[in-house]
C-alpha cells in the first residue's frame, strides 16, 4: 500500500489544524483576550503614571504574553486526544516528530503570532516609543516560537491527565525563564537606549535550538502519553 | 569487578545488598559531617570581610553543591532508565527527587539567611546563583507534581524521565540568562580569593560528609523504589509473605 | 561563649546549621515511613491475592 509522502503528511496536518482553528474561534481568541486583559491589570492595580508605565511596560507586556502563551497551548492537543486523533497521529507511518512540527507550526500561526502583532497596541498604551515596541515585536516573535515549541513538550506530556492544565504551567513556566529574562530584558535595554542585539541573537539562539530539539522530545512524550 | 555491578542491577541482589551501603556511607558521611562542621564553626578563622557570618557556608555550598548534583543524578538516571529500559535507573531518578529538592530547600534558606548580614536584604534577586537555585527549586517540583499526577508507575516513569531530561538540558541555559540578567546592575558580591586551608579543609569535609549522607538517604530510597516496582515478582512475594503457596 | 554568638550573628549561624539538621531528620523520617508504607501495602495485596 503506497502511505501518503512526507510533504503531504505535513501539509495534511497544517491544514486540518489551520480549518479546526477557523471553526473554533475561541481557541483563538480566548488567549488574544486574555492578554489584553492582563495587560490592563498592571495600570489598575498600580496607578497611570506615565513614567512608572514606561518601565513597566516591557517587563508586563512580555510576562502577559508568556501567560497567554500557557493558556493557549492547552488546546494544542487536548481536542485531538479527546477525539481520538491524537492516537492516529502517533500511529501514522510518518514521522511523529514532523508531524508535532506541523502541529505546533500551525498551533502558533493562531495563537501565538497574533500575540506579535496585538503587542504595540499594548504597548502604545504603556507609553512605549516606536524605536522599544520594534524591539518588542523581534523579540516576541522568536520568544512566542520557541514558547510554543517549549510548550508541546508539557502538553504531550499532561495531555489527559487530570488537572492537566495547572500541571502544564507548573512544568513549562521554569524552563521558559530564559527567554521572559532575554525577551523583557533586552526590550528594557532598548527604552533606555542601550545595545539589544545580545538579546535579539540568544532568543533566535534558543528558538533554534528549540525547533530542532522540541519536536523530538514532544513526539516521544506523546508515544509515552498514548500508550 | 564488572560480576558486582552486573548483580547490582539486578532488583533483588541490590534490595539485599544496599543495607550494608546505606549504613556505611550514613555513618561515615555522620562522623566527617560532625568533625568538619566543628572545625569550621569553631577552629576555622575569622573572615575579614564577614567575620563570624561566613560560617554559613559550611551548610550552604554542601546543600547547594548536592542540589545541583541531586538533579543530575535524577536527569541521567532517567536517560539511562528511558533508553535502556532498566527499572532501576527509573527507581534512582524517583528516589533522588525529594532528597535533592530537600537540599535545593535548604541552599535557599541559608543562602537568604546568610543574605541578611551580607546584603542587609532576606532576598536578593540580582544574586545570580540564588535565583538559578529558585528555578531549579521549582523545576524540582514540577517533576515530582507530574510524577504523582501519573498513576501508571511505568508511564510515570517515563513521562517524568522526560521531564527531567528537558530540564536538564535547560539548566545551564537558566543559568547562564539569570547571570546575564544580573550583570546588567552592578556585580554581585563573591566570596573571591584564595581560602586558607583552616578555612577550606572543613568545607571540604563537609562537602563530602554531605555527599555520603546523600548517598546513603538515595540508596534507601532507591530501594523502596525497587519494591514498589517489583511488587509481583516471586523474590518479593518470597520475602513478605514466605508462608503463602504458590498462586 | 563567643561560639554561641558568634561576634554577633549567632542567630544566622545557628539557625542555618539547625535547618539543615531538621531537613536531615525530616529525610529520614519521610524515607522510612515511606518505606514501612510500601512493606505494609504489598504484603496486604499478596495476601489478599493467596486468600
Amino acid at each position: 500500500m503506497k502511505y501518503p509522502g512526507l510533504f503531504s503528511g505535513v501539509t495534511a496536518v497544517l491544514r486540518r489544524d489551520l480549518l479546526l482553528a477557523w471553526k473554533r474561534p475561541g481557541d483563538v481568541l480566548n488567549p488574544l483576550f486574555f492578554f489584553a486583559m492582563v495587560s490592563s491589570l498592571f495600570p489598575l492595580a498600580i496607578g497611570p503614571d506615565a513614567e512608572q508605565l514606561q518601565m513597566i511596560g516591557p517587563g508586563v507586556t512580555w510576562v502577559a504574553a508568556l501567560l497567554a502563551s500557557l493558556l493557549a497551548l492547552n488546546s494544542l492537543f487536548l481536542n485531538d486526544f479527546e477525539d481520538g486523533s491524537l492516537e492516529q497521529l502517533v500511529l501514522s507511518p510518518q514521522p511523529l516528530p514532523l508531524m508535532v512540527l506541523a502541529k505546533t507550526a500551525s498551533h502558533w500561526l493562531v495563537t501565538g503570532l497574533p500575540l506579535v502583532l496585538t503587542a504595540p497596541v499594548i504597548a502604545l498604551s504603556y507609553q512605549m516609543s516606536p524605536d522599544v515596541i520594534k524591539t518588542m515585536m523581534i523579540t516576541l516573535l522568536p520568544g512566542t516560537v520557541s514558547l510554543s515549541l517549549l510548550g508541546s513538550i508539557g502538553a504531550a506530556l499532561t495531555v489527559g491527565l487530570n488537572r492537566g492544565n495547572a500541571l502544564l504551567s507548573l512544568l513549562i513556566l521554569p524552563l521558559a525563564m530564559p527567554i521572559l529574562i532575554f525577551g523583557a530584558r533586552t526590550v528594557s535595554l532598548a527604552a533606555t537606549g542601550e545595545a539589544t542585539a545580545g538579546g535579539i541573537y540568544f532568543l533566535s539562539g534558543y528558538c533554534m535550538l528549540a525547533l530542532t530539539l522540541a519536536p523530538f522530545a514532544t513526539a516521544a512524550a506523546l508515544r509515552i502519553s498514548n500508550e | 569487578m564488572w560480576k558486582f555491578f552486573h548483580k547490582l542491577a539486578s532488583p533483588p541482589h541490590f534490595y539485599r545488598m544496599a543495607p550494608g551501603f546505606i549504613l556505611g556511607f550514613g555513618v561515615i558521611g555522620i562522623l566527617l559531617i560532625m568533625w568538619g562542621t566543628y572545625a569550621g564553626l569553631f577552629l576555622a578563622p575569622i573572615d575579614y570581610q564577614q567575620k563570624d557570618a561566613f560560617r554559613i557556608i559550611y551548610v550552604h555550598v554542601p546543600a547547594a553543591y548536592l542540589s545541583m548534583m541531586g538533579y543530575s543524578i535524577m536527569a541521567i538516571a532517567a536517560g539511562i532508565g528511558l533508553i535502556w529500559r532498566m527499572k532501576l535507573a527509573h527507581a534512582v531518578a524517583a528516589a533522588t527527587a525529594p532528597i535533592g529538592a530537600w537540599f535545593t530547600f535548604v541552599a535557599l534558606a541559608t543562602g537568604s539567611i546568610w543574605g541578611r548580614p551580607m546584603w542587609g536584604t532576606w532576598w536578593e534577586w540580582g544574586d545570580p546563583r540564588l535565583t538559578s537555585e529558585l528555578l531549579m527549586l521549582f523545576l524540582y517540583f514540577g517533576y515530582i507534581a507530574l510524577r504523582s499526577a501519573i498513576d501508571d508507575t511505568a508511564k510515570a516513569d517515563k513521562s517524568s524521565a522526560v521531564l527531567a531530561l528537558v530540564g536538564g538540558v535547560n539548566i545551564p541555559i537558566i543559568h547562564y540568562s539569570v547571570t546575564w540578567w544580573t550583570s546588567l546592575h552592578q556585580g554581585q558580591t563573591v566570596m573571591k580569593g584564595k581560602m586558607p586551608p583552616e578555612m577550606l579543609n572543613p568545607l571540604l569535609i563537609n562537602i563530602l560528609g554531605f555527599t555520603l549522607l546523600f548517598g546513603a538517604l538515595l540508596l534507601y530510597g532507591v530501594r523502596t523504589e525497587v519494591l514498589r516496582r517489583e511488587h509481583r515478582a516471586r523474590w518479593v512475594k518470597d520475602m513478605l509473605a514466605p508462608e503463602t503457596g504458590d498462586a | 561563649m563567643d561560639a554561641l554568638t558568634m561576634g554577633g550573628y549567632g542567630a544566622y549561624v545557628w539557625s542555618s546549621v539547625g535547618l539543615m539538621f531538621i531537613v536531615v531528620i525530616i529525610c529520614v523520617i519521610q524515607a522510612r515511613a515511606r518505606h514501612r508504607r510500601t512493606l505494609q501495602e504489598i504484603t496486604r495485596r499478596i495476601k489478599a491475592m493467596e486468600a
